[in-house]
């Protein structure tokens, strides 16, 4: 059963071999009984879940299912969820019982699927290690020694050890991807604008992308096929016909053409992440494809780039938690500036604070043209490589990871070695452009490596058959953490 | 030393939208407090901004109306600041690419017409109001307004004199109201004004250092705090001082303004486009279709007024001083022609003054165009006296006989005598009753005529045509 994929879990739903309730149910037991070395999770509620499997298994009685009908889902705590403590991983929002569900979570609530619980997070997004969480770190099950990654490292265990069958991730500079790779799991963040962002906590507007996280391709084909779509109270969500993400999936690979940026095979990488890549090429080759060297000129910018306009805009979105209408409020204060100092002070935790001040800074009268303008310039170039390399290939290929997952405390005192897990995932959300991380063996330690693959805009289905073909034929995204 | 006061205005109008600019939350006024503020309004975690259309279009119908140039793409920028009445910590405005940039507003000045320019008119949200009383030393916070669409017009440093720039700030209500994008309410802050004053040497280029004098709510507090201003600003420097720029409040209760904050506290607000929000594009059509519902402006009525029935400046303009005013006095000539200076001071004179009585919109007259058009044929066919057709605007004006002008003028014998051989049969009996008067007048004592008319007037309690008393008066004591 914890095993299974989306699909046979769906297929056992419709022939009764078991009621979404009892699903439910092992699922919350499992969480019970992991989450305490996991962390995994910040907030269960059995009530809802099981209120929530109770109305799915009505759906499926009276032949109303569709294919994630009944299906419990981890959501990340970043998603408003109606009735839910929605924290963000912050203790600024440990209070914050929301009244409104977000995009995501009602178009999950209207596919009949149940909210297992909510996932633990970096601290607003923030966080490549799920070290910044206001509630405690998360454990990477491969290796409890090991992070999980961030920031969706709570979504990303959660699959990894099986507590939930699939997971929601959001993903600003790479925070489904990276988690992903560390947690031998697949993940993908889609084009900018194909999941709303509506009562998704805002980290960085610009860049912020919602996705599925899994087991594999083809769960995360049917989990985008929920997720996507044209929400009116979004305006940068895009108007596209609906998609169907799983009908690519059996497509054969030959003639595929794989770009392999030399800017991503370059110094940084570690020898276990190459040798891996270099396995998966082979697969790839034996699958039909051919590979070809393509260049992204401006990739090395893009984490000083991404460093720039994320904090920039973070800065700006963070200023409504200001302890005067929900949220942590600071117990006492003299006045008002008194109050939203000691409010924020408090509330935040150091890598949000670090952020809030490198994006005032950047802003601020006086440096606003060196930096913000500068980076945005520099993101279009970026955004510019992409669409250059497309036209030699059909799809990019690289490291999702320079290393497997670190140890935990390894890298939380030093920010920049830590912003630099994500220098190869970035450059995706500067461009817009959907990327994806599937699982292809392990290095140090038997931590996972991830492979990145990444496509040109609304490539989402060739991108899932692409991985598919490649798990149809490897095992490594079954393989499971003991 | 002579000193040139120098005054730009920006002024705030409230967009007349059912709902706000990034919400569908009403924008009614006067709800109780939070009544009218949802999830987006409270900047609940995770919402989003979608711009209202309404609210465009009434920004392009203002660019269309000051022939200024509508931008496109035009985009809407973060500006940053922590308030407790600002709910995001950021309010939603524009900076560079506003959606209105230029145009000009022509205003009447010392009997000529001068030129304000404009620089730019921007799209933007009101935040919420702090509520300080009932709280026991707390402050509590409404957000009704939050989210409520503005536009802010921002003129160049055009005006000379207070009374310019209150001038220019009723052209602008008038036009607003004109075109219905603002109800120009300013007693519930739907206009309102941040003034920029600076003095200069007379006859110098260079501006002085400005002040702006924040949330001028009224004509008369806006005329007040720019002359309070200025003779502040001419005082420290005739006593050697320098001004400081800063942002100061009005104390109407004082009759003074006082400093709000100094350039050295002012905000660096960190403008940056709002990422929520794509570049706005305003399609050519879509400019073209607001074009074409655009009613006749003001300025072009007021210049057809005087080109078209000889009126004054002074009386064109104030007939066009609301669309109202103007549509009462064409739907009144349309029945009068050839009257329209009699039409104009008939409104301007009597309908004004009633109206300003009761306190009364010219929407809410009593006396529809036609009746005033029937009741100035009435003068103008010689039947009654101005003097007599008062009378019968009171009576109309209360409602008596349904306001039919010759009912009235039947029913209180208001008729004028202009029958020759009557009024002749009058003056004879006023001569031979008056012996002395008319020999002073044959002596050559002038006044005497004067006395003899007014006999004869009061003889008819004033209903004889007095140009005709006139004549035959003049005719018999010739004799």
């Amino acid at each position: 059963m914890f095993n299974a994929s989306l699909k046979q879990l769906s297929n056992q739903l419709a022939e009764k071999k078991f009621s979404s309730t009892e699903l439910t149910t092992q699922f919350l037991r499992r969480i019970k009984q992991f989450n305490p070395e996991y962390n995994a999770f910040i907030t269960i509620d059995e009530e809802i879940s099981l209120a929530q499997a109770k109305a799915a298994d009505k759906m499926i009685a009276t032949g109303q299912a569709g294919p994630l009908t009944g299906i419990p889902i981890a959501q990340k705590d970043i998603f408003c969820a109606k009735g839910w403590l929605t924290t963000c991983g912050s203790r600024m929002l440990s209070n914050f019982v929301s009244p409104y569900d977000a995009g995501v979570i009602e178009r999950f609530n209207q596919a009949g699927a149940i909210n297992i619980g909510k996932t633990n997070m970096d601290e607003f997004a923030m966080g490549s290690s799920n070290e910044t969480s206001y509630y405690g770190m998360v454990k990477n099950p491969w290796d409890i020694a090991a992070v999980p990654g961030g920031s969706s490292g709570g979504a990303a265990c959660a699959v990894a050890a099986r507590l939930a069958p699939a997971a929601t991730g959001t993903d600003t500079g790479g925070s489904i991807r990276q988690p992903a790779a560390l947690c031998g799991i697949s993940g993908i963040k889609p084009t900018y604008g194909l999941v709303s962002r509506y009562g998704m906590i805002a980290f960085a507007s610009s860049l912020d992308q919602g996705g599925p996280m899994a087991k594999s391709a083809e769960d995360l084909a049917l989990l985008l096929n929920v997720m996507t779509g044209f929400d009116p109270r979004d305006s940068t969500s895009l108007r596209r016909d609906a998609e169907d993400y799983t009908q690519d999936l059996q497509k054969p690979l030959a003639g595929l053409r794989i770009g392999l940026p030399k800017e991503y095979f370059a110094e940084g990488m570690s020898q276990d992440v190459a040798n891996a890549i270099e396995k998966a090429l082979i697969e790839y080759r034996k699958l039909g494809a051919q590979t070809v060297e393509v260049s992204l000129p401006n990739a090395p910018l893009s984490i000083p780039v991404y460093y720039v306009l994320a904090p920039a805009e973070a800065s700006s979105n963070l200023s409504r938690f200001d302890g005067v209408r929900y949220g942590y409020r600071a117990p006492s204060y003299s006045d008002l500036a008194d109050m939203y100092r000691k409010t924020r002070a408090q509330g935040f935790g150091a890598e949000v604070k670090r952020r809030i001040l490198i994006g005032t800074y950047v802003l601020s009268h006086g440096y606003y043209d060196a930096y913000y303008i500068k980076a945005q310039k520099l993101r279009r170039l970026i955004a510019q490589d992409f669409t250059e390399a497309y036209k030699q290939c059909d799809i990019i290929m690289g490291p999702t990871t320079p290393t497997v997952a670190f140890n935990l405390g390894e890298k939380s005192g030093d920010p920049i070695q830590m912003y630099l897990s994500d220098i190869y995932t970035s450059a995706a959300n500067l461009a817009g452009m959907p990327a994806m991380s599937i699982p292809i063996g392990f290095g140090d330690k038997n931590r996972p490596i991830g492979l990145h693959i990444m496509g040109n805009y609304f490539k989402e289905a060739q991108m899932l058959n692409i991985a598919h073909q490649y798990q149809l034929v490897t095992d490594w995204h079954l393989k499971l953490p003991v | 030393m002579q000193w040139e006061i120098v005054i730009g205005l920006e002024v705030h109008a409230q967009l007349s939208t059912q709902s706000k600019i990034f919400s569908g939350a009403s924008t009614a006024y006067g709800a109780p407090p939070n009544t009218q503020a949802c999830v987006i309004d409270l900047a609940l975690p995770g919402i989003l901004p979608v711009l209202n259309k309404g609210a465009v279009e009434r920004a392009i119908k203002f660019g269309l109306s000051v022939g200024a140039k509508i931008n496109s793409p035009s985009i809407f920028a973060r500006k940053n600041y922590f308030y407790p009445d600002l709910p995001k910590g950021y309010q939603i405005s524009q900076y560079e690419l506003p959606v209105v940039q230029g145009g000009n507003i022509r205003i009447p000045s010392d009997g000529v017409e001068k030129n304000i320019r404009l620089t730019r008119a921007h799209l933007e949200e009101d935040a919420g109001k702090s509520l300080h009383e009932d709280f026991h030393g707390m402050s509590g916070i409404d957000l009704n307004r939050a989210g409520t669409p503005l536009l802010e017009i921002v003129s160049e440093p055009d005006m000379r004199s207070s009374a310019e720039a209150v001038t220019y700030a009723k052209t602008l209500h008038a036009l607003v109201r004109w075109i219905g994008i603002c109800d120009g309410n300013m007693q519930e802050g739907s206009f309102r004004c941040d003034a920029n004053v600076s003095v200069r040497p007379r006859g110098t280029e260079k501006l002085g250092t400005r002040c702006e004098i924040k949330n001028l709510n009224s004509f008369r507090f806006l005329e007040k705090a720019i002359d309070y201003e200025a003779r502040r600003q001419i005082e420290i420097l005739e006593d050697g001082g320098t001004i400081r720029q800063e942002t100061r409040l009005y104390d109407a209760g004082k009759d003074e303004t006082r400093t709000m904050r100094t350039k050295e506290d002012a905000n660096d607000y960190r403008y940056f486009p709002d990422p929520d929000l794509l570049p706005l594009e305003i399609s050519a059509s879509w400019i073209d279709q607001v074009r074409s519902a655009l009613p006749e402006l003001p300025q072009v009525r007021r210049d057809r007024y005087m080109s078209e029935f000889a009126l004054s400046a002074y009386d064109a303009s104030v007939l066009t001083s609301s669309r109202e005013t103007a549509d009462y006095f064409e739907s009144a000539i349309r029945q009068l022609p050839a009257q329209e200076k009699l039409c104009a001071n008939w409104i301007m004179g009597e309908i004004s003054g009633q109206l300003n009585k009761e306190g009364l919109e010219i929407s809410a007259c009593p006396i529809t165009p036609s009746q005033l058009a029937m009741l100035l044929e009435r003068i103008s066919d010689g039947t009654i006296s101005g003097k007599a057709a008062k009378t019968v605007f009171e009576s109309m004006w209360n409602g008596e006989l349904e306001k039919n002008v010759d009912a009235i003028i039947a029913a209180k014998g208001l008729k004028q005598i202009s029958d020759d051989s009557a009024i002749e049969k009058l003056v004879d009996q006023v001569l031979a009753a008056n012996a002395q008067q008319v020999a002073d007048y044959r002596n050559g004592k002038e006044k005497a005529f004067n006395s003899l008319v007014g006999q004869i007037m009061k003889a008819t309690h004033g209903k004889a045509n007095p140009a005709q008393v006139n004549i035959i008066l003049k005719k018999k004591l010739e004799e």
